[in-house]
């Protein structure tokens, strides 16, 4: 699998959002009454209803992710959820992950898919008739402009590397390519098939057709990796790639080959001071070449930001098509009115069949609170260097602002102090520093969010609050 | 339960007693249960009956038959696992105090903890009747605890006696707590019959024990009694001896009563059970008696011998030993070594004893603050039955609120924290012992380099030699026994006694968190080991301290003087960079638990501390 975590679409973010927006309302106000009578003909309130209340455009897009399941080998680090298919059934598996985009598009009753990202597992194992044909669902159903981004992760094989004009036709925008590494041993101790003279190849295949739309994924922290070697090799990917580069760290999972050999003690990997200084050098590296960071691990140059991945960090909503897919949504169709976590069954044959059983497989639906959504919100808005701006909270927040909720923490006026924290009139979020930081900064965030909600009962929890929201035509 | 206790007609026909006491701490059910059970034991019953029987007629016998010349009180004492209980539940068999069976093991031993560890913890008493050359004699046993923790409980015990048995394996001859526990009777000029115990072992060889007690304790070798407990081998003679050799108490019924306490229980339900040794005239039910100690006087409600199950009489003589509940709430009010005396005739008070005195002192803290309550009434109730606990309300800003410990050892602290456990399911935290003083080691090849110093050497005989060192007490409490054992394989051991204070070079040491004290932590230490114990401390302290945004400092300061250092290096890197395919939620659930540990944090300064980490610094280290 080739995560990607990557981008968004600009730095500037107000704009496509304020027209984003503006969008949405009119599709919001049509769609209105029926939901609001929906809604009152229930008679009780559920759960939290702030989202669809306060920012019924919220619930009228999404993003849409999906999870094609299936590798030729395993690579020694990945524990992501893929599977080496035993025999050929992308005819199935096509026709299942149509059938699931559907049942989950009507579900959640958007009406406009802004991104789709095609992730795995090696997406680009699956044909490009299969990615045309999940396309062309999406479009017959909502609204998919021929301007949205649509990414396929790729493995830079020949294989894969064959098959991106057809991508291209099939309506791929966007290509994510798992370099992970040029040098050659270490694919081979991360259990990847290619090489990386093939994955410079496919960069240069990848930027003919979508100039200035192509990702790369590179890893640190790789076994015997120093941070001179790491620096060296980024520079010498940087003078190849696109506009945009995902970093990774390797991160060692429990139950891969790699942790069990660093177990054995027959592989190690840099310590946590090392890692910390390759993680340094590279945004140095990366920021010197142009390359601006806009989240943890993503880094763009010309705007050319990951849009799909952006709206993850910005709250929106998400669809997630596939075996173990993840999704974030309203299933306004089921009636529903709070955002549901929603996770697909993990093992292919049984999400397949469950597909062709009931339309989906969705395993487990966990319905938000307003909490945990303020929390999601949070914790992924401060990825982005740009945080969470006030504007933004206040699409998931309106009684609540950020100087309200962390403007009066002590520890967070420490964090604030020690610089490695800014709240000033644009929001919430990380310095340089402190973004190295991120999940020692959480903690102490989420420990105040809860503290600051729990202590301010939600003031339009009332069905008086919500009729008058809801029936409200703006 | 009080139904069962109430029913007078239950109470003939059984083992009362044992069910008694059994049911006392239990429930009503429990005790309906046992009723419907009891038919189906009949057959164990019915060796009960008979023995009953006799209790029944003993029961309406005038104690007064037993003047002080046909009663004699004896102590067993012995080293650990030298078979003093064993011998007691001979005697006990013997006596037809209890039934002979196969199960009793260890009758007097009935705590959990002590069945469990196959220890005495606690002394008991009882009674025995005996026919020795036509005449009917008041034997009065007390089973000693074998530890050196316990052996307040053994110079108590003593006190209500003029004799004991020292028994002695006979495979492993004198023991650090034979030598012990024998200056301990000799020290009271109680009169000593040694018994060579365990003669049925393969390895057993009296001749060389006979030897050794000669050489050591100066004790003839023909007077000393060789039996097997286990199989009652000459147990006999050991009774007759009792009656031969152990003078009669020296008191006459027509002085006017007075009696020693020399232990105590705590029953929920009749309050303070004292045992009581009767040194002058006689008491009876109805009395009203006064405690020398408080000046506070009492109606006795119920007394009577221990059987050593309580076996209400009519009356006790000088002499005597035996129970009594008086309607005292507070254990405190009977207090141990208080002479008690009938109201408006004041007597002379007994000397008494020294209060126990606490060598070993330990912080008790709930695993969790809201099991604070719970553990308080478990540490009171169980300090009502071993009163030489001394307790403290101690507070620590890492544990919470918890107490200051005092224990007689390591053992002491080891069994009353299993009996917490055990007897009511309170979970603790126990912080590393402390206290500075000394002690004297015995027996053995050892070399040391804890501050002891060598106060003597003895040979005992060509295979087993005595040594005498003035250690501090610090040196030993943690794990010395521990090493002792395992240098040895198992074939030292080890006693202790208290040899004073003794001006030590001790100063107080601060552990610092980036400047800041850290109070709970702050330790006594002697000069000469300070730089270790601080650089330990900082190392378990550094180890157990997650790294954080910044730099830490963890130091051993005496005064201002920084002795030992460890560094937390900042986190310069904490993010995971990924978040595939939207699956946030393992991320989110990771975060929300730190922030959760987050809530549960010390503070010192801006360091965040894991309350574990003072636990993993505070804790005994387990063996």
């Amino acid at each position: 699998m080739c995560p990607s975590d990557e981008g968004q679409s600009s730095i500037n973010l107000s704009d496509p959002f304020a027209r984003m927006i503006r969008r949405t309302f009119l599709g919001a106000r049509r769609a209105l009454s029926p939901r609001g009578l929906r809604f009152v003909s229930g008679g009780e309130i559920i759960e939290d209803v702030s989202e669809r209340a306060a920012r019924p455009h919220l619930t009228e897009q999404a993003s849409l992710y999906v999870h094609w399941p299936y590798c030729l080998r395993r690579c020694s680090y990945c524990n992501f959820n893929k599977y080496i298919p035993r025999e050929d059934n992308q005819h199935v598996m096509a026709a299942c992950l149509q059938r699931e985009a559907e049942t989950l598009l009507q579900l959640s009753q958007v009406s406009r898919i802004t991104s789709v990202f095609f992730g795995g597992g090696t997406p680009s194992l699956a044909r490009p008739s299969t990615i045309g044909a999940i396309l062309e669902t999406i479009s017959r159903r909502v609204t998919l402009s021929d301007k949205a981004e649509v990414t396929l992760e790729v493995n830079p094989t020949p294989a894969g590397m064959s098959k991106m004009e057809d991508y291209c036709r099939a309506g791929v925008n966007r290509f994510s390519i798992g370099v992970q590494s040029l040098q050659d041993d270490d694919l081979k101790i991360l259990g990847r098939d290619h090489s990386s003279h093939q994955a410079l190849q496919t960069i240069e295949e990848a930027q003919r057709l979508c100039p200035g739309r192509v990702s790369v994924d590179v890893m640190f922290g790789r076994p015997r990796q120093s941070a001179e070697t790491w620096e060296k090799e980024l520079s010498e990917l940087l003078r190849v790639c696109d506009d945009h580069v995902s970093l990774y760290q390797l991160t060692l999972e429990r139950g891969t080959q790699l942790f069990k050999l660093v177990q054995q003690g027959e592989a190690t990997v840099p310590a946590d001071d090392v890692m910390a200084k390759m993680y340094r050098r590279a945004r140095r590296t990366l920021h010197q070449s142009g390359f601006l960071q806009y989240e943890v691990s993503n880094f763009a140059r010309n705007n050319a930001v990951s849009h799909h991945n952006t709206s993850y960090w910005k709250g929106t909503q998400y669809i997630g098509v596939g075996p173990g897919a993840h999704g974030r949504f309203v299933p306004l169709g089921a009636g529903a009115v709070a955002r549901e976590a929603r996770t697909q069954t993990l093992e292919p044959d049984m999400w397949m069949r469950e597909v062709r059983q009931r339309g989906h497989g969705t395993r487990r639906r966990v319905q938000l609170g307003r909490l945990e959504l303020l929390e999601e919100v949070l914790v992924m808005g401060m990825r982005m260097t740009e945080g969470v701006n006030h504007e933004h909270w206040e699409l998931f927040s309106p009684q609540l602002g950020l100087h309200e909720v962390f403007g009066t923490s002590t520890e967070v006026q420490e964090l604030l102090q020690s610089g490695l924290l800014i709240l000033d009139d644009r929001g919430l979020r990380c310095s340089w520093d402190g973004l190295a930081l991120l999940d020692s900064l959480l903690p102490a965030l989420l420990v105040e969010l809860e503290a600051q909600i729990l202590s301010r009962p939600h003031r339009d929890h009332g069905a008086d609050g919500q009729t008058q929201k809801t029936s409200n035509p703006r | 339960m009080s139904l069962c206790a109430l029913s007078p007609l239950l109470s003939r026909v059984c083992r009362f007693k044992v069910c008694r006491r059994r049911v006392q701490e239990c429930s009503t059910t429990r005790c309906t249960g046992w009723r419907r059970r009891c038919p189906r034991r009949l057959p164990v019953l019915c060796c009960g009956v008979r023995s009953v029987s006799t209790q029944t007629d003993k029961e309406n016998i005038d104690l007064s038959k037993f003047p002080a010349d046909r009663i004699r009180n004896f102590c067993i004492i012995a080293h650990i696992d030298h078979g003093k209980s064993t011998l007691a539940d001979r005697l006990l068999e013997m006596t037809g105090a209890i039934a002979k069976t196969e199960k009793n093991k260890q009758v007097l031993d009935k705590l959990q903890v002590e069945r469990e560890r196959g220890i005495t913890v606690k002394a008991q008493t009882a009674s025995l009747f005996y026919s020795h050359q036509g005449q009917q004699y008041l034997l009065n046993l007390i089973d000693t605890p074998g530890h050196v923790d316990f052996s307040y409980e053994v110079s108590r015990s003593l006190s209500a006696c003029q004799g004991v048995l020292l028994i002695v394996d006979a495979n492993q001859g004198i023991q650090a707590q034979t030598v012990a526990n024998f200056y301990l009777a000799f020290e009271a000029q109680l009169t000593i019959i040694p018994v060579i115990n365990k003669i049925d072992l393969k390895n057993a060889d009296p001749d060389r024990v006979e030897s050794q007690i000669e050489k050591v304790f100066d004790i003839p070798s023909e007077e000393c009694i060789r039996i097997s407990a286990k199989l009652g081998t000459n147990v006999e003679k050991v009774l007759q001896e009792v009656v031969n050799r152990i003078p009669p108490p020296v008191a006459s019924t027509d002085d006017p009563f007075k009696a020693l306490v020399f232990d105590s229980n705590f029953d929920h339900y009749r309050g303070v059970v004292a045992n009581i040794a009767v040194v002058g005239g006689q008491v009876r039910k109805g009395d009203k008696i006064t405690s020398a100690y408080l000046g506070k006087t009492y109606e006795v409600n119920e007394l009577g011998l221990l059987r050593p199950d309580e076996h209400p009489t009519q009356k006790l003589f000088a002499g005597q030993v035996g129970y009594m509940i008086a309607g005292m709430k507070d254990v405190k009010e009977a207090q141990i070594g208080d002479t008690l005396y009938l109201q408006e005739q004041p007597v002379e008070a007994l000397p008494g004893f020294k209060p126990a005195k606490p060598m070993v002192f330990a912080g008790m803290y709930p695993m969790d603050q809201s099991d604070y309550p719970g553990l308080r009434s478990a540490i009171e109730r169980l300090t009502l039955n071993d009163s030489s606990v001394t307790v403290q309300r101690d507070s620590s800003l890492a544990l919470g609120a918890g107490w200051r410990l005092g224990f007689l050892g390591l053992l002491h602290m080891e069994v009353f924290n299993q009996r917490l456990e055990q007897e009511y399911n309170a979970s603790v935290i126990v912080t590393a012992p402390t206290v500075p003083y000394k002690a004297v080691l015995s027996s053995a090849k050892l070399i040391k380099n804890r501050r002891a110093i060598q106060k003597n050497m003895v040979y005992i005989d060509d295979q087993r030699v005595m040594m005498k060192y003035i250690f501090p007490l610090n040196e030993v409490v943690v794990d010395f026994y521990d090493l002792l054992k395992s240098m040895s394989s198992g074939y030292a051991s080890f006693d202790y006694e208290n040899a004073g204070y003794q001006a030590a070079d001790l100063i107080k040491m601060d552990i610092l968190l980036n400047g800041r004290s850290v109070e709970e932590l702050t330790t006594i230490v002697h000069r000469g080991s300070a730089y270790t114990a601080g650089k330990a401390m900082c190392e378990r302290l550094a180890d157990s301290i997650p790294r954080q945004m910044f730099e830490i400092a963890v130091q051993a300061a005496i005064g201002s003087k920084i002795i030992a250092r460890e560094t937390i290096k900042a986190y310069r890197k904490n993010v995971l960079a990924k978040c595939y395919g939207g699956d946030i939620t393992r991320k989110m659930k990771l975060l929300k638990r730190q922030a959760e540990g987050k809530k549960k944090m010390r503070h010192i300064g801006n360091v965040e501390v894991p309350k574990d980490a003072f636990i993993n610094v505070l804790k005994r280290k387990d063996k």
